[in-house]
């Protein structure tokens, strides 16, 4: 038995009843801190395990983990981690402004332990039924957060966020029901046919035009949490008037959970229709998302807003590159998951400092924060100069290699893809420029901020982007394979 | 008797159903919208209840109880309590331009019935031909959500669109394995709560229930 996978669910569950009682005690955020590290060695230790003996199933079939998925469940739990360690003393800080109230931060911190949980179990859970379940639930536990500050803005950006993943996330459903469907009529009725792995072996017998439905349903589904254009209306709302911790977990984890679920849908599609129909599909709106995104950025004025549209073009960057599929494409998408992610979170938790310094999110108000604050001054600049692509970040490695896959397979879509990329730089680039150097508005803060949190995710990012270690590539090389 | 009449006693509440579904279409009444919705649900447990009777599914039978306390009662119950609270139950909202909805909704039932027809006859179940219209269901409840300014017709639509998901369920293969139809039920219940608890505070904050005042934050 498996027990750090169990382990795994298990604490964050655990820390989320937990917190339900303490949450709101001084204590708490360590409390905090604790269970998200837990769940991290557990998710260390499960690499370790799959690392050396292979994929591996359990609790009669229902959990499965892959070399996709672990690789996923790590960087997860490892960005929930420092999420937690940044939270701290930034939401101690929230709570002397009286932006929270006692009972909100018993919520806030209950609800961040089930939303890891959620998301662990849609990564974890070797069936669609219950991908579907817990990618709802994932909903649900953010949906309080993002209203937790229970002003206008907010509560209107909770209300738009319900209304549009409910709405989109039940399109799913009904992709889930037509994937069943076909399957029943190979595998027979009973729980085994929505586990992927028998669905995974027997795809090519699947119903092909139910598949194509099915895919349909299931990619505006799950796409409307992964935000692509045109279904990501709530994207930057949500982002902008909720907490920081949570806009950093929204962007870096969710969205890649939302998107490892339609990559698990788009290799059961790809085996069941000969046609590459659902790999036009996923370079389709991933385009469309990119370009949508870059010229959107100029138009911001809020700091999490526009790197709430940077996150919409970047992970239309990577639907797009698994939608071009092959060995080098879901590399790239695999890697840029990564460095996304640990980038994005830790330009959130820089630029919710610079918003909390100056009491304003609007870009314009926020000034000299290098001055004020060098850490979190050079932080925010060194992340938007990694999130936009420069070398030596690993960012510019994933993207060096979709573009050139691009040149290589679909080039008509190159020329797009750069003009964007280019005008997403001109946008962030000219914007976070007189935020980190003009003349300081910001003033000291009561409590230091913790920012090893976004030192420890750029110098990773960093990494990446100098040297991959042997061990990770082949892993990534895995992966891969698995997408096809 | 029971297996020559089922099937087309399941085609007539399938039918009601959509009539249903049209009905909260154009209703303005918010109370009487809960009751269309509490109707809905029993003449989904009603059809889930006679398929599970016609194959001998034991977990459908579990699946019609699940709906009967869901959707029937408790959900209901929940709504009433809240316009109750909320002091809005003989609220009348203005509808703009009931026929072209209609019309609208008409368009849909048919686009609906197109989609659904390849799958339909791929299907081996007695409730095949009811695909369509569980298709359709789900498409006007979703229209439903669109057309409305209030919040609680809104959280009603998301509701009903799920009672739309479920009834294709049950169409097109006898209902999800057990663990996912729980899953839903109890993600649908937790959402009904969250969204009550909402509405509170959007009253609260904006002093309306008009989700036309939640449009601030848009694209300038």
């Amino acid at each position: 038995m498996p027990i750090e996978l169990f382990a795994l669910l298990l604490s964050p569950l655990a820390g989320g009843a937990v917190l339900a009682l303490i949450g709101h005690r001084p204590r708490a955020a360590e409390v905090n801190a604790v269970f998200s590290s837990l769940t991290f060695a557990a998710a260390a230790v499960l690499v370790a395990r799959v690392i050396e003996s292979g994929p591996l199933v359990a609790l009669g079939e229902q959990l499965f983990v892959d070399s996709l998925n672990v690789f996923l469940v790590a960087l997860t739990a490892f960005v929930a981690m420092t999420t937690s360690f940044f939270s701290r003393p930034y939401m101690r800080i929230e709570r002397e402004h009286r932006r929270v109230t006692g009972p909100g931060m018993r919520l806030y911190h209950s609800m961040y332990q089930l939303f890891s949980f959620t998301m662990l179990l849609v990564l974890t859970t070797n069936n669609l039924g219950v991908m579907w379940v817990a990618m709802e639930a994932a909903t649900l536990t953010t949906v309080l957060l993002v209203a937790l500050y229970r002003t206008h803005a907010s509560l209107e950006a909770a209300w738009k966020y319900f209304i549009l993943c409910g709405v989109g996330i039940a399109q799913a459903l009904f992709g889930t029901i037509l994937v069943y469907f076909a399957a029943e009529k190979v595998l027979g009725p009973g729980t085994g046919s929505l586990l992927w792995t028998h669905l995974d072996a027997v795809k090519t017998e699947l119903q092909p035009t139910v598949m194509s439905i099915a895919f349909v349903f299931l990619l505006v589904g799950y796409g409307t949490k992964v935000g692509l254009v045109p279904l990501h209306n709530w994207l930057p709302d949500a982002h902008a008037e909720g907490p920081t911790p949570i806009s950093a977990v929204l962007s870096g984890l969710l969205l890649n959970v939302a998107l490892y679920a339609l990559i698990r849908c788009k290799v059961i599609t790809d085996g069941a229709l000969e046609r590459p129909f659902a790999s036009a599909l996923l370079m389709g709106f991933g385009l469309i998302s990119v370009v949508v995104a870059a010229f959107f950025l100029s138009r911001q004025r809020d700091v999490k807003r526009m790197f709430a549209y940077s996150s919409i073009e970047h992970m239309g960057l990577i639907t797009f590159a698994f939608g071009m599929g092959g060995p080098v494409a879901s590399f790239a998408g695999l890697l840029h998951m990564t460095v996304h992610s640990l980038t994005k979170s830790a330009i959130f938790f820089t630029a919710g400092h610079a918003a909390q310094q100056t009491g304003t999110q609007l870009m314009e108000n926020i000034r000299g924060l290098a001055q004020v604050n060098p850490t979190a001054g050079w932080g925010l600049m060194l992340g938007t100069v990694a999130i936009l692509g420069m070398p030596p970040f690993g960012v510019f490695a994933s993207e060096f290699l979709i573009l050139t896959t691009t040149i290589a397979v679909q080039p008509w879509a190159a020329p797009v893809l750069l003009l964007s990329l280019g005008v997403s730089f001109a946008a962030i680039f000219g914007k976070v420029q007189p935020l980190v150097f003009g003349e300081p508005t910001a003033a000291r803060l009561p409590h230091p901020p913790a920012l090893v949190p976004v030192f420890t995710h750029l110098a990773l990012v960093l990494m990446l982007g100098l040297f991959i270690p042997p061990s990770l590539a082949d892993w990534y090389r895995q992966a891969a394979r698995l997408i096809g | 008797m029971l297996q020559h009449f089922g099937p087309q006693v399941i085609n007539l509440l399938a039918a009601v159903l959509l009539l249903l579904a049209f009905a909260m279409l154009s209703q303005r009444r918010i109370l009487s919208l809960i009751n269309l919705f509490a109707a809905q649900g029993f003449v989904l447990f009603l059809s889930t209840a006679l398929v599970a009777a016609l194959t001998d599914q034991k977990h459908l039978y579990v699946s019609a109880a699940v709906t009967l306390v869901l959707k029937v009662t408790l959900l209901p119950w929940i709504l009433h309590r809240l316009i109750r609270r909320l002091n809005v139950k003989w609220d009348v909202e203005t509808l703009i331009n009931i026929p072209t909805t209609m019309l609208v909704g008409i368009l849909l039932v048919i686009l609906a019935f197109n989609l659904a027809a390849p799958i339909s006859q791929l299907a081996g179940t007695v409730t095949r031909s009811t695909l369509g219209i569980a298709l359709a269901s789900m498409l006007l409840s979703f229209m439903m959500m669109i057309t409305r300014s209030k919040a609680v017709p809104q959280v009603i639509g998301f509701l009903s669109m799920e009672n739309g998901l479920f009834f294709a369920a049950t169409a097109a293969v006898y209902g999800m394995p057990m663990v996912v139809e729980l899953g839903v039920a109890l993600d649908v219940l937790v959402a009904a709560l969250i969204l009550g608890v909402f509405i509170f505070e959007i009253r609260e904050r904006f002093d309306t229930l008009d989700t036309r005042h939640l449009e601030k934050l848009k694209e300038h």
